[in-house]
């Protein structure tokens, strides 16, 4: 590992000073000190943010939703009793990704801004345009079963890692962005960017500012929702395909859906064809099938990665089948 | 270098550290508490799983000078050849450990696992999200012991030795 400077941050002006001077911001380190280690991510200061006062989880008395702290760590946003029982998808979402330990680690900030586990981003012998920006893409014709098959460019198509990021961007989730220069607040769906000719530009972040909370609407929908995640072991392993889902059924027509998929595509995938087709349908198989594969007409695969859109769509009707389900029995068993 | 204080099984030590090291390794190079193994470096095998504050880490992915005025546990922390934790001896009656290398990663994890459970946090598997009380099932131990590899394969002795445990500590 390089050589490094190292700060630590008790307050917010401190590390926001430090960011804006060039430093990185440090949180679990799950991923940024692996990446170092393997000399993908080269900082030549650190600051670390863990100590900021932004691990709470709070209540937006104004619209009902809730504030997550961006120092929030994995496993205590899981197992927020508000969470679980307003937001399951997130709740889920975090508990299917990597293992107690990181769970223990891992920050919300951080977990929105890990980087891709496509493994030429750490092999230094391949081209990898999000390491060495105009290098090529060795996954393309190399080992490419894990890449993404949405949003896709000539350039890269390796695919996003997060689970959590999923959920939220289905929930419409909105980072909160500070800087010495000043506030502003990102819809989670604007934060990544496809990867278009520019890989390596993989957010909408200016170098100086820093992520300090994510905040949740009001969400009615979102009491009934779950995150679906197949892998290749049932545990501590990436997603192939996953998928967020929100459903509410009246009458039997779809009347509220929130889409999202994980491990398909370059960014947090918002499923909005999906979502379009959904909506005011009858909440049948036949829909639930005509919406997944409306989600998937644009997707580009490649031999390694066909089978995805096959199981993505598998994935899609499996967990709005389930959902559809589970509210049929809440009906049945009396008030909700 | 940066002067780092470690609070590691009790006692305070002063280090002079440089910021690239690891927890994993001030622990074991620069305290020679050896118990604590480096198994893949980087954060997939849970061989060098310690107790921070109570909770479970990695110490192989953490750096050293952030674990500062932290109370950090290790394995010679939970028990000693002639003093074992009843978690350790649950591993030797239920045949819990071949090489053992991955034996003291094992353990710190299903301490603070079991404190997880104990303070109602839920897994994956766990089957409806917002009940009070989990039961700690064979499915649930080994999801939340997933962090932690056995090349050797004596996970059935593990969950064994955990479940045995469980059951003690919930009499």
């Amino acid at each position: 590992m390089r050589a490094f400077g190292y700060v630590s941050a008790p307050d917010l002006p401190t590390a926001l000073g430090a960011v804006a001077a060039g430093a990185r911001p440090l949180g679990g380190g799950t991923n940024l000190v692996d990446l170092m280690r393997d000399d993908v991510e080269r900082p030549e200061t650190l600051v670390d943010v863990t100590a900021l006062p932004l691990a709470g989880v709070d209540e937006l008395q104004e619209s009902g939703g809730l504030r997550i702290g961006a120092m929030v760590r994995n496993s205590r946003l899981a197992a927020d009793r508000r969470v679980r029982s307003r937001y399951p998808v997130l709740a889920e979402s975090l508990l299917a990704g990597a293992s107690g330990q990181l769970r223990n680690m891992a920050t919300v900030g951080g977990n929105l801004l890990q980087r891709t586990r496509c493994p030429y981003l750490r092999d230094h012998a391949a081209a990898c345009n999000k390491r060495e920006p105009g290098s090529g893409c060795a996954a393309i014709d190399g080992i490419h079963r894990g890449s993404a098959v949405l949003g896709t460019s000539e350039h890269c198509i390796a695919a996003h890692p997060s689970d959590m990021a999923v959920a939220l961007v289905a929930l419409d989730a909105v980072v909160e962005v500070q800087s010495l220069r000043a506030t502003r607040r990102i819809p989670l769906a604007e934060l990544h960017r496809p990867p278009g000719d520019t890989p390596h530009v993989e957010t909408d972040l200016a170098p100086d500012e820093l992520i300090t909370a994510v905040e949740l609407p009001a969400l009615p929908v979102a009491r009934t929702s779950r995150y679906r995640k197949v892998r290749d072991r049932a545990s501590f392993a990436f997603a192939l395909v996953s998928v967020a889902a929100a459903l509410e059924v009246r009458d039997g027509d779809v009347v509220d859906v929130r889409l999202a998929l994980g491990g398909v595509a370059t960014t947090p995938w918002r499923a909005r064809e999906a979502e379009r087709v959904l909506l005011g349908a009858p909440a049948t198989e036949e829909t639930f099938r005509r919406a997944a594969a409306a989600e998937l007409a644009s997707a580009i695969s490649r031999p390694q990665n066909a089978f995805k859109v096959e199981l993505a769509q598998r994935t899609i009707v499996a967990t709005l089948r389930r959902l559809a389900a589970e509210r049929a029995d809440d009906a049945e068993g009396g008030p909700a | 270098m940066t002067p780092v204080k470690l609070r590691v099984n009790g006692s305070t030590e002063l280090l002079e550290l440089d910021p690239r090291v690891s927890l994993l390794d001030a622990l074991r190079e620069h305290l020679g508490l050896t118990g604590t193994k480096k198994g893949c470096n980087q954060g997939a095998c849970g061989a060098c799983t310690v107790l921070v504050d109570g909770e479970r880490i990695v110490a192989c992915l953490a750096l050293a000078v952030q674990y500062a005025e932290r109370e950090i546990t290790t394995i010679e922390g939970v028990g000693q050849p002639d003093h074992l934790h009843p978690l350790q001896e649950a591993f030797v009656r239920e045949d819990g450990f071949q090489c053992g290398f991955c034996t003291s990663g094992q353990i710190c994890s299903a301490l603070g696992m079991l404190a997880e459970h104990r303070a109602g946090m839920p897994s994956v598997v766990t089957p409806h999200l917002t009940d009070d009380e989990i039961a700690l099932t064979e499915a649930e131990i080994k999801e939340r012991m997933s962090g932690n590899l056995c090349r050797c394969g004596a996970y059935e002795g593990i969950v064994g030795a955990v479940q045995s445990v469980a059951e003690e500590m919930s009499q």
